[in-house]
C-alpha cells in the first residue's frame, strides 16, 4: 500500500509541466515508511507547493526503509526531512512541515523575520 | 532468544573482549556483550581511540566486524589519525570488517517545522550494521547532535530510543561523551547508558601528564575500581592492571651471584635470591652504580638478559665509566643480552614510567631489571605516589620472577633508613654503602642491612673501586672506630712492624742463649784446662816427690851399702813402701 502511494505521488509530480529550467524547483522528501508524520509532511508540502510554486516544481519522495543508503548523500538524520536540491543553495527542512511560515522561510520563499 | 536469556541467567554476564592490553583483565573479560557502554572524559583523553581500537581489535582478533559512526571527524581524517597507531582502516573497510559513517549536521542549514524523529539515523546505523553484519558499534560523539538539533526534548527521547534499539539489535556499543562540569557527560548521557561507564582522564601534575582510566560502574560484573594508568603509544592503548597484583607470587630457591665474590660470601656464599628485590643505597659517589654494573655483567656472563634503566646517565656515559673499573658492558649490549633504557625521570609522569617499564619488560623479557637510581622520581611531595609506583613495579617484577636491583641515593643529612622513599618494607636484600670520613679522608664502607631468608654477614667491609672492579676488604675496628683507607694501611703497617719486632726479639733471645751456651762451654773448657794444668802440675809434683823418695831410698841404700847394713831388712822396707 505504501509502495503504491509513493509511486502515485511520483507519477503525479511528473505530470506537472515544468515551466523553465531556471525556475525549476527540485524538492526531495525523505521518509521512513508510511508513517502518519510522513503523510502529514507530504500533504503539507504539496499544499504549499501548489500555492507557491504552481507548475514549476517536482517532488521526489524517498523511503529510507527501501533505500537506506540514500540517507548518506544529504546527511539525513531526522525524519521527515525536506531537501531543496534546486535552486541552490541546498536547504534542509526537518519536521512534518506543519508550520507553514517556517517552511516558507526555510525554502527562501519568505524573508526570515 | 529464550535460550540465550536463560544462558545469561545461568552464567555470568557474557562479555565482549576489547583486545586492549590490560583492559580485559580489569573488567574480567571486556565490555558487556550486547549492551551499550559509555566512555567519557575530557578533550584529548583518548575516547575516540578507545572506540576505534575496540573495533579494530574486534575485527582482527575476534572476527567481529564493527561500525564506527563519527559525529566529529570525517572518514578520511579518522583513517589518517589512526594510521599513526598502526591501524589500516582502509584495508579493513575493503574487507567489510569495519564500516565508517560520518554523520554531519549543520545547524544553519536546518529549519525546524514541526514534529520529527531521528529515524534517519536509525536507518543509517541499521543499514551500516546489516551491510557488514556488525557486532560492535561505536558512536563518537553523539552529543554533537545537541549542537545541531534545536529540539532537545525530541533529541533526548530519540537517544533513549536509540540505546534501547542498540540493545535489541544485540550489538556491543561504545558511546563516547565529553565530560561535563558535574556530570560524567555534558548532556547527561549516563542517564540513558547505565550498564557500564568508563571514565578516561588526562591529568597534569607537576608539569607531567598522566592518563588514567577508571571503571565507574559495570552492572552485573566484578571489576577493578582503581584508577588505572594507561598509555597511548605506537601500538595503541594499553591499560596497566598493576594494582590488581597481590602477594601471591611464587618464590624461587634459586640464587643468583652478585658478581662480587666477597659480597656473595657475605650472603651465605651464594648471592641473592632469584626474583628478589635488592636495594643498594648510599650517599653520592659511593659506588652504587658499580655494584649494579657488576651484577649486570655477572648475569650476562651466565647468559641471562638484563634490562638496565638509567635515570641519571646516558648509556654511553655509563658504559665508559664502568670501563674504568674494568667492566665492559658494551659487548653484552652488542650481543643483545643487555638493554639500556635511559630517560629523565621528569620526562613523563610516574604512571608513564610504570607503563613503559611494563611494556619494555614484556617486550624484552629480562631475567634481571636494574633501575639506577629510583629516588630521582621524587619531585616535590610525591613520596607516597613514588612508593605506590615502586610497589607496583616490584609486584610486577616479582610476579614475573625477575630479580630487581634498585639503587637509591640517600641524603647526607638525614637518617639512612628514612630516605629511601619508604620502600624498605618491600626490599628483600638491602645493601648499604656509606662513606666513612676519618683522618681527612673519605672512604667507603659496605654492609648488608638486611637480607630476607638468609644468614647474612653482619660485618662492615671496606669497599674499594679498583681498575679490575669492586673489592671488599676487611676493615679494622679499633678503639677509635672503624679504620679505613690510609688509617687501615697505617694500622696494617703497625701490625706488620710489631710482628717483625717480635720476630727479631725471638732471634735476639735465641742468639743470646747461644752466646751464653758458648760462654759456658768456654768457661768449662778453661776450667778444664786449668784443672788439667793443675793436675799435670800435681802429677809432676807427685812424680818429683816420688823421684825424691826413690832418690832418698837409693841414697839410704847406698848409705846403708856404704855402711854395710843388713841388706835384707833394708830391701824389705823399700819394697813395702
Amino acid at each position: 500500500m505504501r509502495q503504491s502511494a509513493v509511486n502515485s505521488v511520483i507519477k503525479r509530480i511528473e505530470e506537472n509541466p515544468v515551466a523553465t529550467e531556471k525556475d525549476k524547483w527540485v524538492l526531495r522528501l525523505y521518509v521512513a515508511g508510511n508513517t502518519p508524520k510522513a503523510l502529514t509532511a507530504f500533504a503539507n508540502l504539496t499544499k504549499i507547493c501548489e500555492e507557491q510554486l504552481m507548475g514549476k516544481y517536482s517532488i521526489e519522495v524517498i523511503d529510507l526503509l527501501i533505500n537506506p543508503q540514500l540517507s548518506v548523500e544529504y546527511q539525513i538524520l531526522a525524519i521527515p526531512t525536506l531537501v531543496r536540491k534546486l535552486p541552490v543553495p541546498v536547504r534542509k527542512i526537518i519536521g512534518d512541515l506543519s508550520d507553514t511560515e517556517r517552511v516558507l522561510i526555510g525554502l527562501d520563499l519568505l524573508p526570515a523575520s | 532468544m529464550k535460550k540465550t536469556k536463560k544462558k545469561i541467567f545461568n552464567n555470568i554476564l557474557p562479555k565482549s573482549p576489547t583486545g586492549i592490553q590490560g583492559f580485559d583483565e580489569i573488567t574480567a573479560g571486556g565490555l558487556p556483550k550486547g549492551r551499550p557502554t559509555l566512555v567519557c572524559g575530557g578533550a584529548g583523553c583518548g575516547k575516540t581511540l578507545f572506540g576505534i581500537e575496540f573495533l579494530v581489535r574486534g575485527a582482527t582478533q575476534f572476527n567481529e566486524s564493527g561500525v564506527f559512526m563519527s559525529f566529529e571527524e570525517t572518514n578520511e581524517e579518522l583513517t589518517t589519525n589512526v594510521a599513526s597507531l598502526g591501524f589500516d582502516l582502509d584495508d579493513l573497510i575493503k574487507n567489510k570488517k569495519i564500516a565508517l559513517d560520518h554523520v554531519h549536521i549543520e545547524r544553519s542549514e536546518i529549519e525546524e517545522t514541526g514534529e520529527y524523529d531521528l529515524e534517519g539515523l536509525f536507518v543509517r546505523l541499521g543499514y551500516a550494521i546489516d551491510s557488514i553484519g556488525a557486532k560492535r558499534v561505536v558512536l563518537d560523539t553523539i552529543e554533537s547532535l545537541f549542537a545541531g538539533l534545536p529540539n532537545q526534548l525530541i533529541l533526548r527521547a530519540e537517544l533513549r530510543r536509540l540505546f534501547r534499539w542498540l540493545k535489541e539489535k544485540g550489538v556491543t556499543a561504545i558511546i563516547t561523551g565529553e565530560r561535563g562540569d558535574e556530570t560524567f557527560t555534558r548532556q547527561g548521557l549516563e542517564e540513558y547508558v547505565s550498564d557500564c561507564v568508563i571514565m578516561l582522564d588526562h591529568r597534569v601534575t607537576e608539569q607531567t601528564s598522566t592518563r588514567r582510566l577508571r571503571i565507574v560502574k559495570y552492572r552485573g560484573s566484578m571489576h577493578g575500581t582503581n584508577e588505572y594508568p594507561f598509555l597511548i603509544d605506537e601500538n595503541g592503548f594499553s591499560v596497566l592492571p598493576v594494582t590488581s597484583l597481590g602477594l601471591m607470587h611464587n618464590v624461587s630457591d634459586e640464587r643468583v651471584l652478585s658478581g662480587i665474590k666477597v659480597l656473595d660470601e657475605m650472603l651465605e656464599g651464594k648471592g641473592y635470591y632469584r626474583g628478589s628485590t635488592i636495594l643498594v643505597s648510599g650517599t653520592a659517589g659511593v659506588g652504587k652504580t658499580s655494584i649494579a654494573a657488576h651484577f649486570a655483567e655477572a648475569a650476562c656472563k651466565r647468559g641471562e638478559r638484563v634490562l638496565f634503566f638509567c635515570f641519571e646517565e646516558s648509556p654511553s656515559q655509563l658504559m665508559r665509566n664502568m670501563l674504568s673499573i674494568g667492566i665492559n658492558l658494551k659487548t653484552w649490549v652488542q650481543k643483545g643480552l643487555l638493554q639500556f633504557q635511559a630517560t629523565r625521570p621528569t620526562f613523563y609522569g610516574l604512571e608513564m614510567h610504570l607503563a613503559t617499564t611494563h611494556k619494555l619488560v614484556n617486550d624484552f623479557k629480562p631475567n634481571i631489571v636494574i633501575m639506577d637510581p629510583i629516588n630521582t622520581f621524587v619531585v616535590g611531595d610525591k613520596d607516597l605516589e613514588v612508593k605506590t609506583m615502586l610497589i607496583r613495579i616490584v609486584d610486577f617484577l616479582k610476579a614475573n620472577q625477575i630479580t630487581a636491583l634498585f639503587t637509591s641515593l640517600t641524603d647526607n643529612h638525614s637518617a639512612i633508613e628514612n630516605t629511601d622513599v619508604g620502600i624498605s618494607s618491600i626490599i628483600d636484600t638491602w645493601l648499604l654503602l656509606r662513606d666513612i670520613e676519618l683522618n681527612g679522608e673519605r672512604n667507603r664502607g659496605m654492609y648488608v642491612l638486611k637480607s630476607r631468608g638468609m644468614a647474612n654477614s653482619n660485618q662492615i667491609r671496606e669497599f674499594i673501586l679498583t681498575n679490575h672492579g669492586v673489592e671488599l676488604r676487611e676493615v679494622y675496628v679499633g678503639a677509635s672506630g672503624v679504620l679505613t683507607g690510609s688509617a687501615r694501611i697505617a694500622q696494617e703497617a703497625l701490625e706488620n712492624a710489631e710482628v717483625l719486632t717480635r720476630k727479631q726479639d725471638i732471634e735476639r733471645k735465641k742468639r743470646e742463649i747461644e752466646r751464653k751456651r758458648k760462654t759456658l762451654k768456654s768457661q768449662i773448657a778453661a776450667m778444664n784446662a786449668s784443672f788439667e794444668a793443675e793436675e799435670s802440675e800435681v802429677n809432676k809434683m807427685i812424680k818429683t816427690e816420688q823421684d825424691m823418695i826413690k832418690q832418698l831410698e837409693q841414697d839410704k841404700i847406698e848409705m846403708a851399702a856404704s855402711r854395710n847394713a843388713d841388706k835384707e831388712n833394708s830391701k824389705t822396707k823399700i819394697l813395702k813402701k
